[in-house]
């Protein structure tokens, strides 16, 4: 009995032996959790970061918006997406995910009326899509006069943004433009005059990302200033693909039959009807800006509209045609500083003062460089994510460096609204705009468009009143920014900006205008001779 | 249960092995579940291999939840089962299941580089796929009736076998 008794007791040692062991990894998993979680508390508490809400937008009812869409190539055709008309080509090839989140979109209740494209196969498939109500207009002076449309959408080229919206705003109808706000200088005062002059119309330029939710969030981090003092920002363009190099298709139909190639020219030179200028005009100057206009604003904009440090002192630049000689003249490879020399952020003291925007692109290759903004407190690294890196030397992190609750030169906040979320991006160069926060953010976790965001937000100003997030203002100081940077690779030298006169600031005989737009490289490769281009354009 | 032809250092050596590994499975688990913002998703959606495609199914939206969900409670399970000893072949299978996604996810196959950083160099053969191996052993060599929560049932069934 004895003995039974001593196995019995020994079986239900053996038996329940487990349960210290369960307790004893319980006990270090809690206290392993506990500890990372308080670590994170007294970090998360130092900084106090909060994302700033989303610009407020009111309620879609009432009666329908009605657009006109002036230019309905790629990027019309998907501003007409995210106002919600999407063209029956384009529901026939998208993938099943495209399709369901178009599908789920909000109704921002607007009409496509009027549409207005060079090439008819691309107006004539706006008219097939958007049902009986859309007419086509030959010309956009012909559809501004319509009472049927209220606010238009310019998504051409370049060179025809400041036109047709300066029109469009004196003809009374709200605009949407894409970026870059102009195409040269004069155009840009012109624009911002008849925006000032017609208050009623609502004029928004298409920076999307200024809906990106990690924005808003930086914009808190520099309100509470956690980075310190900004001294340097670098943002970049790696793209390595025949899109990212604006080698876009040219479309079989192409003829001068089916484009209106005259209009199409405008002011620019008038040269014989020409297919890949006409697709590819991204590559010169007459139509497009090259990298500035096009990619460095995005840049650009994107800390503009977390530091608001508007339209730098001094601008230079260089770079060249390195890897895309095919007959373009704008630059693939470009290096632009913009100077900031009375630049304050973080505390104010007498040795802090001054900030360089350095913008770095090559259309080559396509290693990702993030953009980072270096304070000498922290670094941000800025996209669709955000991380803060304290920096070893940091006075305000010293005492969290010295109680080991941080480490110097480790990342101490991420934000990732995607964390939950499975992005499918496949393209290289829609990766490279998702990786920047230009193609979607997020809104309580669901994926969103951001061009549709930005619609929205126009939308509502529209009907609600209202400023837009990136409006005539935002959209100066980008364009101005922008032609700077232009002139600066074009003419070699530093370029200066006189605030007190809002001008920027040419030698005696140099007409602005003319070298930008000009048809040449840039002076040091010795194509040209800014004198040389005033007395032949001249 | 063949215990009995066992020598004891046969059977400690067993039991040391099944806790050691069970206490590596709870542990796992407990501390993903300790932390609300874990995910699979990131280890899921990073496969390199020739299943990388299921794996990264495994990872959307409308699956990552339930993977989730799912790893936890196996981990937990399992890592239960080893340490208090019950139903251990059962839940050894479970285990090796879930060490073979694993395996599967990261296979060192050459060609298949796995970017970031690895403790160690691998060919064919991995620490998940010897951890999956060590419990095939205690699937073939149980002895949860020896050292376990069974060890009680059994007296039981022993003392009254028409239960």
């Amino acid at each position: 009995m004895e003995d039974e008794n001593k196995l019995s007791r020994r079986s239900a040692l053996k038996g329940l032996a487990g349960i210290p062991i369960v307790g004893g990894a319980l006990a270090g998993a809690l206290s392993e959790s506990l500890s990372a979680q308080s670590q994170k508390e007294k970090i998360l508490n130092s900084l106090n970061i909060s994302a700033s809400p989303p610009p407020p937008v009111g309620s879609m009812s009432g009666d329908p918006i009605k657009i006109g869409i002036i230019g309905f190539g790629g990027r019309g055709e998907h501003l007409c997406r995210a106002s919600g008309h999407a063209t029956r080509q384009w529901l026939e090839r998208t993938s099943e995910g495209g399709l369901k989140a178009f599908k789920d979109q909000e109704n921002l209740n607007t009409q496509i009326t009027a549409v207005c494209d060079l090439f008819d196969v691309r107006a004539e498939s706006a008219l097939e899509s958007f049902g009986n109500n859309v007419k086509r207009y030959r010309s956009y002076q012909e559809l501004l006069e319509k009472s049927d449309v209220d606010a238009v959408i310019i998504a051409t080229a370049d060179h025809w943004h400041a036109p047709i919206s300066i029109a469009a705003i004196e003809a009374g109808k709200h605009v949407y433009v894409e970026k870059p706000m102009t195409h040269n200088i004069a155009e840009t005062y012109a624009l911002r005059d008849a925006v000032r002059n017609n208050p009623k119309v609502v004029f928004a330029v298409g920076h999307q990302h200024r809906q990106t939710q990690s924005f808003l969030t930086a914009q808190d981090i520099i309100k509470k200033n956690i980075l310190g003092h900004i001294s340097l920002i670098q943002a970049n363009t790696n793209r390595n693909s025949d899109n990212g190099a604006w080698q876009y298709h040219i479309h079989e139909k192409a003829s001068p039959q089916t484009i209106d190639w005259d209009q199409f020219l405008g002011d620019a030179p008038k040269i014989p009807f020409n297919k890949e200028h006409f697709f590819r005009w991204r590559k010169w100057w007459a139509y497009g800006s090259g990298l500035s206009g096009d990619l460095m604003t995005h840049d650009y904009d994107r800390v503009n509209c977390v530091l608001n440090m508007g339209i730098p002192q001094y601008v230079t630049a260089s770079g060249g045609i390195y890897t895309h000689r095919d007959g373009r003249n704008v630059p693939d490879v470009y290096q632009v500083n913009m100077e900031y020399p009375g630049f304050v952020s973080g505390e104010r003291n007498d040795k802090t003062r001054g900030m360089t925007l350095v913008y770095s692109a090559t259309l080559g290759n396509q290693h990702n460089r993030r953009t980072i903004l270096m304070g000498n407190d922290a670094t941000m690294e800025l996209g669709n994510s955000l991380t803060i890196y304290a920096d070893p030397a940091s006075k305000r992190f010293k005492s969290m460096i010295e109680q080991d609750i941080i480490e110097g030169g480790d990342a101490i906040y991420s934000y990732d609204p995607a964390a939950n979320a499975m992005d499918g991006v496949t393209s290289a160069t829609s990766k490279y705009f998702a990786d920047k926060g230009l193609l979607w953010t997020y809104r309580d976790g669901k994926r969103v468009d951001s061009t549709f965001l930005h619609i929205k937000e126009w939308l509502s100003c529209i009907r609600h009143g209202g400023e837009p997030s990136c409006g005539i203002d935002e959209g100066f100081e980008e364009a101005i920014t922008a032609h700077m940077a232009g002139l600066a690779y074009k003419i070699g030298r530093r370029i200066e900006w006189d605030p007190a006169k809002e001008e920027i600031v040419a030698m005696p005989g140099e007409e602005l205008d003319r070298i930008l737009l000009a048809d040449t490289e840039n002076i040091y490769h010795g194509i040209m001779n800014p004198a040389s281009v005033v007395e032949t354009m001249g | 249960m063949k215990n009995d032809s066992y020598s004891k250092g046969q059977l400690n050596a067993l039991v040391l092995l099944r806790l050691f590994i069970g206490w590596h499975f709870l542990y796992e688990g407990l501390i993903k579940l300790l932390n609300p913002s874990w995910t699979a998703k990131g280890y899921l959606a990073g496969s390199s291999g020739p299943f990388k495609g299921l794996f990264q199914w495994l990872a959307g939206d409308a699956m990552i939840g339930a993977i989730d969900f799912l790893n936890i409670a196996l981990l937990i399970l399992v890592g239960l089962s080893l340490t208090l000893g019950f139903w251990t072949k059962l839940f050894s299978y479970f285990g090796i299941g879930l060490l073979i996604l694993y395996y599967l996810a990261y296979p060192p196959l050459p060609g298949w580089e796995v970017t970031g950083p690895s403790e160690g160099s691998y060919f064919l053969i991995n620490k998940n796929l010897i951890e999956a191996a060590a419990l095939a052993i205690l699937v073939q060599f149980p002895t949860a009736s020896y050292f376990g929560v069974e060890l009680l049932f059994k007296k039981k069934l022993k003392n009254n076998p028409t239960t």
